[in-house]
């Protein structure tokens, strides 16, 4: 579909517009985008953290982007991420000149085959994965001093602060069980920051949160002997193989703490959905992403601006207070970390899918 | 601690900082009065620019922003009785009456000076108590949340005006709206009808502007007149600026309220206002003006909704955990300056914590020198009549409306709560209690099941929420002493149309209730607990209403129909059905032509037949609508919503 549109620029309170089309993309080896306006969709509200970390790297697309365009960001909030999901794929354009940014919140929806998503995930085009991790600690109340001793959590009930059975906040109820905690979910938290707070009230035992969080709100808890940090999710490496979180070097990943407990690694169907709610939900938490028809030289100028950006000094400097200490996946990498981040065997889904049934009674098949 | 507000001042006045600050005040006080648009827009507004900005200017402005819109949304709230926020709604209660006597300058000036010393007194609390806060905040478990929820609720006694049963209907179905979306202990739909619209509760900017808005827009159109009956704007200014002084307690009671209530995160601070209201009208002793025109009714929730703000940064700065919604978005804009929130900050950059402080303090003043420098020409508005004025204040609401979360289903929603705010305002249904019960449903549901899941049924036995408890054991009391009692002859309160209509609309609402117990039916037991409980008071109370007038006929207390007066005083007028069509028309020609040239048509239209302008003024005023729409969203980066014609056609902007 062509279609005409204004360009609305603004930078400082300057405002300058002017009229585009928007055609056919341009031919091979000529990217450029100059003069043209550079919508993101972040299906996540200003402020948020999908929506910080696209507004992190929009200065950095606008300097390194062939003809350096403008790039906003459209947010557009509501349906746990599916209407700004749906909204990009009913507007959508070839010509790489609106993406969507997309979170563990959009995917696992679409991995547990939510009856709400209409959007076909696998077939966008992703250039762009950055990761987050995650790290669980506990209350010294518990008596615990470190990872080696979460075997005496074993058939302890503890009850853990949810945003929902199909949030985010599944794979850790479903990781924690496995470890034979007997977890009671507590759910209407409106974000990880509350599982903080009820955790620091002491209305919670155990939590986790993501790397920001943790390095900036639970390390100081640490250091005053009020939590005690047990493992993190881990990370993954670049042939797909998972390492100890490097932001947490001094903990073990999950992994290594579930083949102590038990005295062998997960595996089997336990391991294949730990696997890939662990890299939507973290691994390959955000991605950018084009429509499925948008041609190669295109999303090699998108691969290309965003190496240029990553290289950037000042992206370097910067980046740690928003992105925490991880490398981004760009370009195949990215793309690669997508295809792991929506794909999930059918009987791994049915798996879960009951679990979700039988444990909190959800249905997510219509 | 000395050291570090001292060089924090120094750091504030030098370089362009202050500029900065200025800019984020100028933009906060548009913001502000432009209705409909609060804190979250505005700090949204300001994301793309924070970026790169050193943190010291970045903060000035953002904060700037953030302390003046709470200043700035009196304009609207006491001139049109249009909410110019979410935290504006109690102002209107007693504002817009003052404004109608003519004395809109002595309420700006009040609201204006209380919004100073409440401003200020937030940044006083916070440079102090950001310091030792911690246990405060974490004292607020969920048990204590759900009683101070509670205790909310119970301003409902106060505010139903005459009568008490239709206070709770009204509460019961407030609460029933805040119900809709997911359950928080399940995640189920509740009430979506399978609207994707529907799976979020509904933003809280649609609920306040269709409420408060479109009834008060129909009605002042209605009567063909200006806003203001006597064109004197008054000598008010001095007079405001002497009740600020002789309520200087309530002032400061109502600050401190507004402080602490801002700082406990959880509720949001668009209680605060309700509470202050409530609180006042608990402990004075002449209680007869509330809602009349009562000049303290302004006083107490402005000074509140201000000091919030300073309130609100506590748990912002502290634990990362914002404390309204413009601290939410605020705190994306620390991270992106490289400003990480939380403990840390206190120990390590204090002297960021008191930038913040100091720029809180500055804009305060400023801001509110500002407003009081603009309100004469502003304040003019209300002698124009009014008929002129509706088709903007319509563009306007629905505009900011859509703003919500751009999606047609903010549009729709406000019409269809502003029709049911219509016949509210008809058959003397207060409006208030349906707010406070909308707002406060989310957060009572959560944290009773959180406390239930927490401490067991013992969460009442701790010692904070027995505090609380006794705390609204008294607001109950004085709400059940205080009944409004008012002397109408029958004639005054039914109308030509006979006592039916009132007791259609009763029903009406009890038919509302019993469709959300059916369509609730086979959920979990926790997901239908809230809207259930919440649609059996709705039922009962409107049934004993319907019931009540049906007995008792004339001679009940509940009678009630403003239109009755109406006819009595005006020969002719169009009746209120007439005035919906024309807003739903400019709905439908949305849905088909885009809001851009549906508005140019509502305006020509509705000028030529409604106003009779002659063509000249006709033409000029909509371009002059269209063309600040268009400027509006050219400079903030709005979107302005679609039609089928923009889907089927590409059009240039503003028109595609």
């Amino acid at each position: 579909m062509q279609r005409r549109e204004i360009l609305r620029f603004c930078a400082g309170s300057a405002a300058a517009g002017m009229l585009v089309w928007a055609s056919l993309p341009t031919p091979a080896g000529a990217v450029d985008f100059s003069g043209k306006r550079i919508e993101i969709i972040v299906p996540a509200s200003e402020g948020g953290g999908t929506d910080v970390w696209v507004r992190f790297w929009q200065p950095y697309m606008q300097k390194y982007l062939p003809g350096n365009p403008t790039v906003v960001v459209r947010n557009m909030p509501g349906g746990g991420q599916t209407i700004g999901a749906h909204w990009f794929m009913d507007n959508m354009k070839t010509d790489g000149t609106n993406a969507i940014a997309t979170t563990g919140s959009t995917q696992f929806p679409y991995l547990l085959g939510d009856p709400r998503v209409r959007y076909e995930y696998k077939e966008w085009k992703a250039v762009l994965a950055t990761p987050v991790g995650g790290a669980t600690y506990a209350s010294p109340e518990l008596g615990l001093k470190s990872a080696a001793d979460v075997k005496t959590l074993q058939g302890k009930t503890l009850q853990y602060g949810s945003q929902g059975p199909t949030s985010l906040d599944l794979l850790p109820v479903y990781a924690y069980e496995l470890l034979g905690i007997d977890i009671k979910p507590i759910f209407g938290m409106k974000g990880r920051a509350d599982g903080r707070l009820a955790f620091e009230r002491g209305e919670l035992k155990i939590d986790y949160q993501t790397t920001p969080g943790f390095l900036r709100n639970v390390t100081p808890l640490v250091e005053a002997g009020k939590a005690v940090p047990l493992f993190s999710w881990g990370m993954l490496d670049e042939n797909g193989g998972m390492i100890r979180d490097p932001a947490f070097p001094d903990l073990p990943h999950y992994l290594a703490v579930y083949e102590q407990v038990h005295g062998k690694p997960l595996s089997g169907i336990d391991l294949d959905v730990y696997m890939a709610f662990f890299t939507a939900g973290f691994a390959a938490q955000k991605l950018l992403n084009f429509d499925k028809d948008t041609p190669p030289e295109i999303l090699d100028a998108w691969t290309d601006a965003l190496r240029k950006a990553q290289a950037d000094p000042e992206f370097q400097a910067k980046k740690t207070v928003a992105l925490g200490p991880y490398s981004q996946a760009i370009g195949a990498n990215a793309e690669k970390m997508k295809v792991i981040a929506t794909t999930l065997a059918p009987e791994a889904r049915d798996h879960v899918q009951k679990w979700l049934k039988d444990r909190f009674d959800v249905t997510l098949k219509k | 601690m000395i050291e570090a507000l001292i060089s924090a001042f120094v750091g504030i006045l030098s370089g362009g900082h202050l500029l900065y600050l200025l800019m984020g005040i100028l933009l906060g006080i548009a913001v502000g009065i432009f209705p409909g648009l609060g804190g979250t827009a505005g700090m949204s507004l300001l994301l793309p620019f924070v970026y790169g900005m050193d943190p010291v200017s970045a903060l000035a402005m953002m904060v700037g922003l953030l302390a003046v819109i709470s200043t700035a949304d009196t304009f609207t709230s006491v001139m049109m009785g249009v909410p110019g926020s979410a935290g504006a709604q109690a102002t209107v209660v007693d504002g817009f009456p003052l404004a109608k006597k003519g004395q809109a300058a002595r309420a700006l000036s009040a609201a204006f000076s209380a919004s100073l010393i409440g401003g200020l007194v937030g940044a006083i609390v916070l440079s102090g108590f950001v310091v030792i806060a911690r246990p405060i905040v974490l004292a607020f478990g969920s048990a204590e949340l759900f009683m101070l929820a509670m205790l909310g609720l119970s301003m409902v006694g106060v505010l139903s005006g005459t009568s008490m049963a239709k206070g709770m209907a009204g509460c019961g179905l407030g609460l029933l709206i805040g119900a809709l979306g997911p359950a928080p202990a399940t995640g189920e739909y509740r009430l979506n009808f399978g609207l994707d619209y529907l799976m979020d509760s509904l933003p809280i900017v649609v609920v306040a502007l269709g409420i408060f808005a479109v009834p008060e827009i129909v009605d002042l159109v209605r009567k063909k007149e200006a806003i203001a009956r006597t064109t004197a704007l008054g000598h008010g200014w001095l007079q405001g600026l002497k009740d600020t002084l002789r309520y200087r307690w309530i002032v400061l009671r109502c600050s401190g309220l507004g402080c602490l209530i801002g700082a406990i995160p959880g509720l949001g601070g668009s209680v605060v206002d309700w509470i202050a209201y409530g609180h006042i009208v608990q402990t004075s002793r002449d209680r007869e003006n509330f809602g009349k025109g009562d000049i303290r009714g302004v006083i107490a929730p402005e000074s509140a909704n201000n000091a919030k703000e300073g309130g609100a940064l506590v748990p912002t700065l502290l634990f990362g955990i914002p404390g309204s919604g413009g601290t939410a978005v605020f705190l994306g804009g620390l991270i992106l300056i490289g400003v990480q929130p939380g403990i840390r900050m206190i120990e390590t950059q204090l002297d960021l914590v008191y930038t913040v402080i100091w720029s809180l303090a500055l804009a305060n003043i400023i801001g509110a020198g500002i407003c009081v420098l603009i309100a004469r020409p502003v304040a003019k508005i209300t002698e124009i009549r009014y008929v002129y004025l509706a088709p903007f204040m319509i563009m306007i609401i629905f505009f900011a409306a859509f703003q919500s979360t751009r999606l047609w289903g903010d549009m729709m929603t406000m019409f269809a709560l502003g029709v049911l705010a219509t016949y509210m305002k008809r058959f003397g249904w207060p409006r208030p209690p349906l707010l406070i019960g909308y707002v406060l449903s989310g957060g009572a549901e959560t944290y009773l099941y959180q406390a239930v899941q927490f401490y067991g049924w013992n969460w009442s036995e701790r010692p904070l929420a027995i505090v609380m408890a006794v705390l609204i054991a008294v607001s109950v009391y004085f709400g059940l002493k205080f009944q409004r009692q008012e002397a109408r002859a029958a004639r005054d309160r039914i109308a030509s149309s006979g006592i039916a209509p009132q007791i259609a609309f009763a029903l009406l609402i009890a038919a509302v209730g019993l469709y959300a117990i059916y369509d609730t039916w086979y959920i979990n037991m926790l997901g239908r607990v809230m809207p259930q409980g919440a649609a059996v008071a709705t039922v009962v109370f409107s049934c004993v209403i319907a019931l009540g007038l049906a007995l008792k006929g004339s001679d009940s207390r509940i009678v009630y129909d403003e239109e009755a007066v109406f006819e009595r005083r005006q020969e002719t007028a169009a009746s209120l059905e007439h005035y919906l069509l024309w807003i739903a028309g400019l709905l439908i020609g949305t849905a088909i032509f885009g809001f851009v040239v549906a508005v140019t048509g509502f305006f020509l239209l509705f000028l030529r037949i409604k106003a009779q302008a002659p063509w000249p003024r006709v033409l000029l005023l909509t371009a002059c609508a269209v063309g600040f729409l268009a400027a509006m969203s050219w400079l903030l980066v709005l979107y302005f919503p679609t039609g089928i014609l923009q889907r089927t056609f590409a059009l240039p902007w503003p028109l595609g």
